[in-house]
C-alpha cells in the first residue's frame, strides 16, 4: 500500500506504477557530464564518442518514451524522425548551408511536418494497426531517400564539415559537440518531464489508461495523441541533427525499420514509461553493442537471446528489475 | 416544467440482423429521474451508449438541450453537459482518486493545451475535484491510486467524476450492479440526495432501488418500450408484470 | 510498352503477390487467432530456404530437400512456441515485438555464423527449368510458373481447411473472438501449437519456393517481413480471404509500379525528371497505398469482428 504523499507522487509524475528513483537521473546526468573528464584522465578518448553515441539515440529514445510509456502509442517508425532530420543537415549542407542556427530549425520542422502528416492517418487506427502503418512510413521515407539520387542515393551523403554555430565552428571539436550533444539530451529530458505533469500530460496519459472514459469526460483523445505524435517527431528530429553531425554522414540506414526497432528495444530495456530508463536504455543497448562486437563478430547472437530473457524474466526493464532487488533485499 | 432535455425520437439500432433498439422515443424533463427498466438484453444499455454517443443510431435522433447531437462524438457531448456512468466501471486505475476527477474539472476549466506547469498543483483543479469527492463520500480516498478502491468505491468514484462535470443531465448505466447491499443502501442515499438537483436517466436491475428513485419508469421490452409512467402506474400494469415485473416482484 | 511485356510483368506480379500471401497467411493467422505479433516469421522463410539449400547439398534432389526442410522449419517453429512464443500470448504487443525482434537478431546471424554471409543458391528440379514461349522472342521461366501454380494451391486448400473443418471453424471463431472459444473448452493451447506450426510451414515453404530465384543470404526475411504486415494489415487482421486479395493487390501494384512509373510519368513530365521521380515513386508505392486503405478503413479491407 503506497502513502498518500507516494501516491500524489506517483500520479504526478507520470501515474507510473513503475516505481522511481528520484536520485537516478542527478546521477544519470552526473555521470554523462564527468565523462569527457574521466576519458581525459585515463586516456580513452573513443569515450567520448561512445558518450556522444549514446547520447544521440538516448534524445530519441527519450521522445519515443513519451509517445510508448506515457501515450500508448507504439510507434514503429521513430528512426524516419531521426533520417529525417540527418538529411535535412546533408541536404543543407551540400547547398552551403552549414549553420545549426539554420539547420536545427529546418531539422526540427521537417521531423514535425512529416509527424503532422502522417500522424493525421496513424492517430485514426489503434493498437496493431498503428504499429504497423508507423512502420510503414517509416519504410516511405527509408526509399525516398534509397532513391535520392543526388544525395547519393543506397550510399548516403558525405558531409563536408561539422555545422557551425553562429559563424564559429565550436562543434569541430568532439568535446564540445559531446557537451552540445549533451545539452540536447538535459533540455530533451526537462522538456518531456514538463509535458508529462502539465495538463496536456496529464490528458495523454489519461488516454493511455483509459481512452473511452477521455472521451467521456470530455476530451477529444485523438488531437492530444497527435501533438504527442508531432512533438516527439520534433525531437527525433533534434537526434538526426545530433547524429548527422558526429557523423558526418547521412544514409538511407539511419531510418532502417531495425533502427526503430532497436530504439524501441532501449526504451523497454531500460523500463518503460520511466524517461530515465530511455536514457539508461541507450546506454546499455550500445556499450552491449559495443562490448560484444569486441567478442564476436555477430554479436548479436548473444545479444538476441538476452532480449528474449529480459521480456520473460525482468518485466518493467532494467530499471523496474533493480527496483524488485532493492525491495527485496530491504 | 418547460422544454425536456432530453428527447429521443424514433431510435433504431441493430446488430447485424438483430434489432436492439426498436423505435424508442423518450422525453426526460428537468429535475426528473427517469429509470429505464427491462430484462436482459431489452437494449438498454445500448440505448444509454447511443445517447452518449459511444454507438451511432441507424435511424433516429437525439435533442440534448435542444440541440440535434444525433452526429456528434462522445466528447462533444460531454462538453455539452452529458455525463454518464458505466456498467463496467470506467475510471483510470494508475490515477490518484483525486487526480481522476481533476482530469473532469480540467475538461471544463481551460484549455487543455498548456504544455508547462504542474496539473496536479493546479488551485482552480483541485478544490472543484475535492467538492465532488466529497459528495460521493468517498473524499478519504483522495490520494489512494483508483485501481486499489473497492468495487462500491470505485462507483462512487465514477459518481463522483460525473458530478464534476457539472452535467445537464446524468446517465447512470446500472451504478448497483456488482456491489454489496450495504454499499447499494450508501449508493441509493447518495442518489436520492442528488434528486431534484439533477436531470438523470437510470439505468438499474435492482428494482428496490428503481422504485425508491424514480419520478417516471420507461420498460424496454425487446428493444420497444411498452410503457412509460409513474412508478405506481407501471407497477400496476398487467401488461409490464406479465413481460417482466412478475418474475421480478417474486 | 508492348502488350507481352505488360503480361509478362502481370506475372511477375502474381508471382510476389502469391509468396507475400504463403508467408502472410501464417502471420494473419497467428495475429488473428492469438493476438500476437511475430516479427520473427519472416527469418523463419529465411531458415526454410537455408535448409533447403542444406538438405540438397545431402542427397542432391530438390524434393527430398523440400520435403525435410518443411519438417524442419515446422519442428523448429514448434520448439520456439515452446520455448518463447507460448509465454508472451497473454503479454502486450510491446513485449511481443521486443521478444520477437531478439529472435531475429539472432536468427540472422546465427545463419551468418553457420553457413557464411556470402549468398547461396538452390538449383531448380531439373523438369522445370526451362521456359515456356509466351509471345514471339518472350521467353517466360517454367519456375515462375509453378510458384504461382503451388501458392493458388496452397490458398485453396487453406480455404477448403478453414471453411469445411473442425480445426479451421476453431480458428475462424477464434479470430472473431478468441475468449469464446476457450470458453467452448477447445484445448487452446494446443489449437494455438497446431496454428502457429502451420504458419511456420507455410513460411518455409515459400522460402524454399522462392530459393531457385533468388540468392539466400542472412536478412532475406527482413524485407519481406514488411510486405507481409503490409499485406495482412490492408486485407485486415485475421482475414485469410483479406491476405489472399491484399496480397495478390500489393505484388501487382509493386511490381508494375517498378516497370512502368518512368514510362506512365513521361506522359506528364519530361523524361529526365521522370528517371529520377519514378522510381522514388515507385518504391513508395505500396505504403501510400496503405496509408489510404487505413485512412478509409482503419481495420482494413476485410475487418474480422469483434476486435
Amino acid at each position: 500500500m503506497m502513502t498518500g504523499a507516494a501516491a500524489i507522487a506517483a500520479g504526478g509524475a507520470g501515474s507510473a506504477r513503475q516505481p522511481r528513483n528520484a536520485a537516478l537521473p542527478a546521477v544519470i546526468f552526473a555521470i554523462f557530464a564527468l565523462m569527457p573528464a574521466f576519458a581525459a584522465l585515463t586516456a580513452q578518448h573513443y569515450l567520448v564518442d561512445t558518450g556522444t553515441r549514446i547520447i544521440v539515440y538516448a534524445v530519441a529514445a527519450v521522445a519515443l518514451d513519451l509517445l510508448v510509456g506515457y501515450g500508448g502509442l507504439i510507434s514503429f517508425g521513430q528512426a524516419a524522425f531521426i533520417g529525417l532530420g540527418a538529411y535535412a543537415v546533408g541536404i543543407l549542407s551540400a547547398a552551403g548551408i552549414g549553420d545549426a542556427l539554420v539547420s536545427l530549425p529546418v531539422a526540427i520542422a521537417v521531423s514535425m511536418a512529416f509527424a503532422w502528416i502522417t500522424g493525421v492517418v496513424c492517430i485514426r487506427t489503434k493498437g496493431v494497426y498503428f504499429i504497423m502503418i508507423t512502420l510503414a512510413f517509416g519504410q516511405m521515407v527509408y526509399f525516398l531517400a534509397t532513391s535520392l539520387a543526388p544525395y547519393g542515393g543506397d550510399n548516403g551523403l558525405t558531409i563536408d564539415a561539422r555545422n557551425t554555430i553562429a559563424g564559429w565552428p565550436v562543434l569541430k571539436n568532439d568535446t564540445a559537440f559531446y557537451y552540445f550533444a549533451f545539452l540536447c539530451l538535459l533540455a530533451t529530458y526537462l522538456l518531456c518531464r514538463a509535458l508529462i505533469a502539465s495538463r496536456f500530460g496529464r490528458v495523454l496519459r489519461g488516454t493511455k489508461e483509459n481512452a473511452t472514459r477521455m472521451a467521456a469526460i470530455g476530451f477529444t483523445v485523438q488531437r492530444f495523441q497527435l501533438i504527442a505524435y508531432v512533438i516527439a517527431g520534433g525531437i527525433g528530429g533534434v537526434s538526426g541533427f545530433l547524429l548527422a553531425n558526429s557523423t558526418e554522414f547521412v544514409a538511407p540506414a539511419y531510418m532502417a525499420w531495425q533502427q526503430s526497432g532497436e530504439l524501441i528495444v532501449m526504451v523497454i530495456l531500460g523500463g518503460v514509461g520511466t524517461l530515465d530508463g530511455a536514457i539508461v536504455g541507450s546506454a546499455v543497448y550500445l556499450l552491449a553493442e559495443e562490448w560484444l562486437s569486441g567478442l564476436t563478430e555477430n554479436w548479436q547472437v548473444i545479444f538476441g537471446p538476452f532480449l528474449v530473457l529480459v521480456v520473460l524474466f525482468a518485466r518493467g526493464g532494467l530499471i523496474g528489475f533493480c527496483a524488485r532487488l532493492r525491495l527485496r533485499h530491504g | 416544467m418547460g422544454e425536456p432535455v432530453l428527447r429521443i425520437k424514433g431510435l433504431c439500432k441493430s446488430f447485424g440482423s438483430l434489432l436492439v433498439n426498436d423505435d424508442v422515443t423518450l422525453d426526460v424533463m428537468p429535475g426528473e429521474m427517469l429509470a429505464v427498466i427491462g430484462p436482459n438484453g431489452a437494449g438498454k444499455t445500448t440505448l444509454i451508449n447511443q445517447i452518449s454517443g459511444l454507438l451511432p443510431p441507424d435511424a433516429g435522433t437525439i435533442m440534448f438541450d435542444g440541440a440535434d447531437v444525433t452526429a456528434l462524438p462522445p466528447q462533444a457531448r460531454a462538453l455539452r453537459g452529458l455525463a454518464r456512468s458505466f456498467q463496467i466501471t470506467s475510471i483510470l486505475p494508475g490515477f490518484s482518486v483525486l487526480e481522476n476527477v481533476a482530469l473532469a474539472v480540467q475538461a471544463r476549466s481551460g484549455s487543455s493545451l498548456r504544455f508547462f506547469g504542474r496539473a496536479d498543483r493546479e488551485a482552480r483543479l483541485n478544490p472543484p475535484a475535492l467538492a465532488a469527492l466529497e459528495q460521493a463520500g468517498i473524499a478519504d480516498r483522495a490520494h489512494l491510486p483508483a485501481g486499489e478502491l473497492s468495487h462500491g468505491e470505485k462507483r462512487a468514484l465514477e459518481l463522483a467524476i460525473a458530478l464534476a462535470m457539472q452535467p445537464a443531465l446524468l446517465l447512470l448505466d446500472e451504478p448497483m450492479a456488482g456491489i454489496g447491499r450495504e454499499e447499494t443502501e450508501r449508493q441509493i442515499e447518495l442518489l436520492l440526495r442528488l434528486k431534484g438537483k439533477l436531470t438523470m436517466v437510470l439505468v438499474e436491475h435492482d428494482m428496490s432501488a428503481v422504485f425508491a428513485l424514480a419520478d417516471r419508469i420507461s420498460v424496454l421490452i425487446r428493444g420497444r418500450v411498452l410503457r412509460t409512467g409513474l412508478p405506481a402506474d407501471v407497477r400496476a400494469d398487467p401488461q409490464v408484470v406479465t413481460a417482466y415485473l412478475g418474475e421480478q416482484m417474486e | 510498352m508492348t502488350a507481352t511485356l505488360f503480361f509478362v510483368q502481370v506475372l511477375n506480379g502474381l508471382q510476389l503477390g502469391v509468396l507475400l500471401f504463403l508467408i502472410a497467411a501464417g502471420l494473419t493467422l497467428v495475429f488473428g487467432v492469438m493476438d500476437f505479433i511475430n516479427l520473427a516469421h519472416g527469418v523463419q522463410y529465411m531458415l526454410g530456404a537455408y535448409l533447403a539449400v542444406a538438405f540438397y547439398g545431402v542427397v542432391g534432389n530438390f524434393l527430398f530437400a523440400l520435403i525435410m526442410a518443411l519438417l524442419a522449419s515446422l519442428a523448429f517453429g514448434l520448439l520456439l512456441e515452446f520455448l518463447v512464443f507460448r509465454h508472451l500470448y497473454e503479454r502486450d504487443h510491446l513485449d511481443q515485438v521486443i521478444a520477437t525482434f531478439g529472435i531475429i537478431l539472432f536468427l540472422n546471424h546465427a545463419v551468418r555464423m553457420v553457413w557464411g554471409a556470402a549468398p547461396l543458391t538452390l538449383p531448380m528440379p531439373d523438369a522445370f527449368t526451362g521456359s515456356v514461349l509466351l509471345a514471339p522472342g518472350q521467353l517466360y521461366p517454367v519456375w515462375r510458373l509453378v510458384i504461382i501454380a503451388s501458392g493458388i494451391a496452397v490458398a485453396g486448400g487453406l480455404y477448403l481447411l478453414v471453411t469445411h473443418t473442425r480445426i479451421g471453424m476453431l480458428v475462424r471463431a477464434g479470430a472473431t473472438n478468441a475468449r469464446m472459444v476457450s470458453a467452448l473448452g477447445v484445448n487452446i493451447k494446443r489449437l494455438f501449437m497446431i496454428v502457429f506450426g502451420f504458419g511456420t510451414m507455410l513460411a518455409g515453404f515459400a522460402g524454399v519456393m522462392i530459393a531457385p530465384i533468388i540468392s539466400v543470404e542472412p536478412g532475406m526475411g527482413t524485407n519481406i517481413l514488411i510486405l507481409a504486415f503490409v499485406v495482412i494489415v490492408i486485407g485486415g487482421i485475421g482475414s485469410i480471404r483479406g491476405a489472399f486479395v491484399a496480397a495478390l493487390l500489393i505484388g501487382l501494384v509493386d511490381t508494375l509500379g517498378r516497370s512502368f512509373s518512368i514510362d506512365v510519368l513521361r506522359l506528364v513530365m519530361a523524361p529526365s525528371p521522370a528517371r529520377t521521380v519514378g522510381p522514388a515513386i515507385a518504391s513508395i508505392l505500396i505504403y501510400v497505398l496503405m496509408a489510404i486503405v487505413l485512412f478509409l478503413r482503419p481495420a482494413g479491407l476485410f475487418p474480422a469482428r469483434g476486435r
